[in-house]
């Protein structure tokens, strides 16, 4: 008999600070922000919290210590961004196995204030010898292999920045709101050639929390559940040491298969998908690997504003980490949950019932939301 | 972005370490190398501490021909290292080499003027600020 976690399982309350440069804050304060906020959001007793799930934040005790919580569960997992993903899986495993009835996750960041530049002799490497360093590197390596082998463009890119920028603008809470052109990405300074300055992820601080538990327990909490009708997993790690030169295709499918199998729909019932977008490529790499579109066409099928609200697939709609918080997958989540609830305010799109969450990364995850 | 073979290049240093010193070692005698399995025969890369196919640790270094095609490259714009500043930009590019390995190397020559995909390559060693060797490659 097959054990289904699907649907059982929902996100209750979710908190957001503001997302800038805040040199004075640290962490633990930035997390008990997000944190109360959430707490706030859903209405839950602090004292019937079991569970505590970080990313991250530099410690698990000081965390449950600053925000006055004594979990029964507790997990750490490191700062990488695919760890949101992973966490969210990693919860409801843990309320599926009875290890906790309330689990927060609990994200802060402070990259932007301790100037955090993600490559050179901050992540030391194999390849440093050569000067190849950095994500935004690997990035540029994958997409210039997609340039060769599909002919997609730096326009056909571009798409993508444009596109969540545009969300941005309608989203008060973004870092990045001035509108951005197709002409101004192609202007804008390369970093790390076919990749420029707006193909790349903000660096920001900030926080984010989520409150999830059973679907069943969701019912006496302050608002409707987002319940996760399904999953999906599979890393790419047997040759890390590389940039994947098949654009996670194999795993995303695989992951994207997996999600959709338990939740019971198809592409068409996706109303928006919110797609971990470290660098730009990632995207269209993500809709590729999930079925959006044929292999090796996303290119052409972002074209002209399918991302953007009132297109096929509005993706991202918080403007995403290009343009409103790099908030490593945490926000997106989040995002998922307000257009869910209809608390997108400008940016809401119309009558939206199903999310889908993905992360093409080395550990892919997909997850699938919807509000009943 | 010319690797002229005269001038060092501008490159981090490699942080040699048990597991990479016959690398660098035999790079410094123009020879380009990888782990060998002695037990099931697979090459791996970078080297490692065990076999990741039988997890043997009876492992060698085998030189390769030096033959290999060009897969991907990119032009690095962001300074990373000071050090590296004043051969910004500079080209990096993935090769295969015909060994079943993959490498991330730099380019020398036409070559790195114009870059093709899939271009046959072979391997040159040129060196960096310190006088090692660094395995390039340029057009076959
Ligand atoms: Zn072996």
């Amino acid at each position: 008999m097959t054990h289904s976690q699907s649907g059982r399982f929902a996100i209750v309350g979710v908190g957001t600070t503001e997302y800038g440069a805040f040199p004075h804050r640290d962490d633990y304060g930035l997390a008990a922000e997000a944190f109360a906020h959430a707490v706030g959001d859903c209405g839950i007793d602090k004292r019937e919290i079991d569970g505590l799930l970080i990313s991250r934040l530099p410690h698990h005790a000081r965390t449950a210590e600053t925000i006055g919580i004594e979990p029964r569960w507790t997990l750490q997992l490191p700062g990488h961004g695919r760890m949101s993903g992973i966490g969210i899986v990693e919860a409801m495993a843990a309320l599926d196995a009875g290890l906790c009835n309330y689990a927060v996750l609990l994200y802060a960041n402070i990259g932007r204030s301790r100037r955090v530049h993600y490559g050179g002799d901050e992540d030391p490497g194999f390849w440093d010898p050569w000067g190849f360093t950095s994500m935004g590197g690997i990035h540029a390596m994958m997409f210039r292999e997609h340039m060769e082998r599909y002919g997609t463009t730096t326009e056909q890119l571009a798409e993508v920045p444009v596109a969540f920028r545009h969300h941005a603008s309608l989203n008060p809470g973004a870092v990045m709101r001035r509108p951005m052109t197709i002409e101004d990405h192609e202007l804008s300074r390369p970093i790390c050639e076919p990749l420029r300055l707006f193909d790349y992820c903000l660096i920001n601080d900030g926080a984010v929390c989520l409150i999830l538990t059973t679907t069943e327990r969701a019912r006496d909490l302050k608002k409707k559940p987002v319940r996760i009708l399904g999953t999906g997993a599979q890393e790419s790690l047997r040759h890390s040491s590389y940039p994947e030169m098949d654009f996670w295709y194999e795993p995303t499918r695989l992951a994207g298969e997996s999600a959709r199998g338990q939740a019971g729909v198809t592409h068409d019932d996706i109303d928006a998908l919110m797609a971990y977008d470290n660098f730009a490529p990632t995207v269209l790499f993500s809709l590729e690997g999930l079925g959006f579109c044929p292999r090796g066409e996303a290119g052409r099928f972002v074209e002209g504003g399918t991302l953007q609200l009132g297109g096929r697939l509005p993706t991202n709609t918080d403007g995403g980490h290009l343009s409103n918080s790099y908030m490593q997958g945490w926000a997106l989540n989040v995002e998922a949950v307000r257009q869910l609830r209809g608390e997108g305010g400008d940016r809401q799109v119309a009558d939206c019932r199903i999310v889908q969450y993905v992360q093409s990364t080395p550990c892919t995850r997909s997850i699938i939301y919807a509000i009943d | 972005m010319t690797l002229s073979a005269s001038a060092p290049l501008r490159r981090p240093e490699p942080k040699i370490t048990p597991l990479s010193a016959p690398f660098w070692e035999m790079a410094n005698d123009r020879t380009l190398a990888t782990p060998l399995c002695n037990a099931c025969g697979q090459r791996h890369f970078p080297p490692g501490p065990v076999c990741p196919e039988c997890l043997s640790t009876d492992l060698g270094w085998s030189p390769v021909s030096g033959r290999a095609r060009l897969v991907s490259w990119v032009v690095f714009h962001q300074v990373y290292w000071e050090d590296v500043r004043e051969d910004v930009p500079y080209l990096v590019a993935t090769v295969d080499l015909e060994e079943g390995v993959r490498l991330i190397t730099n380019l020398a020559g036409a070559a790195a003027e114009a870059p093709v995909h899939g271009m046959a390559l072979t391997v040159t060693f040129v060196e960096n600020m310190s006088g090692q060797l660094l395995p390039v490659f340029e057009a076959a």
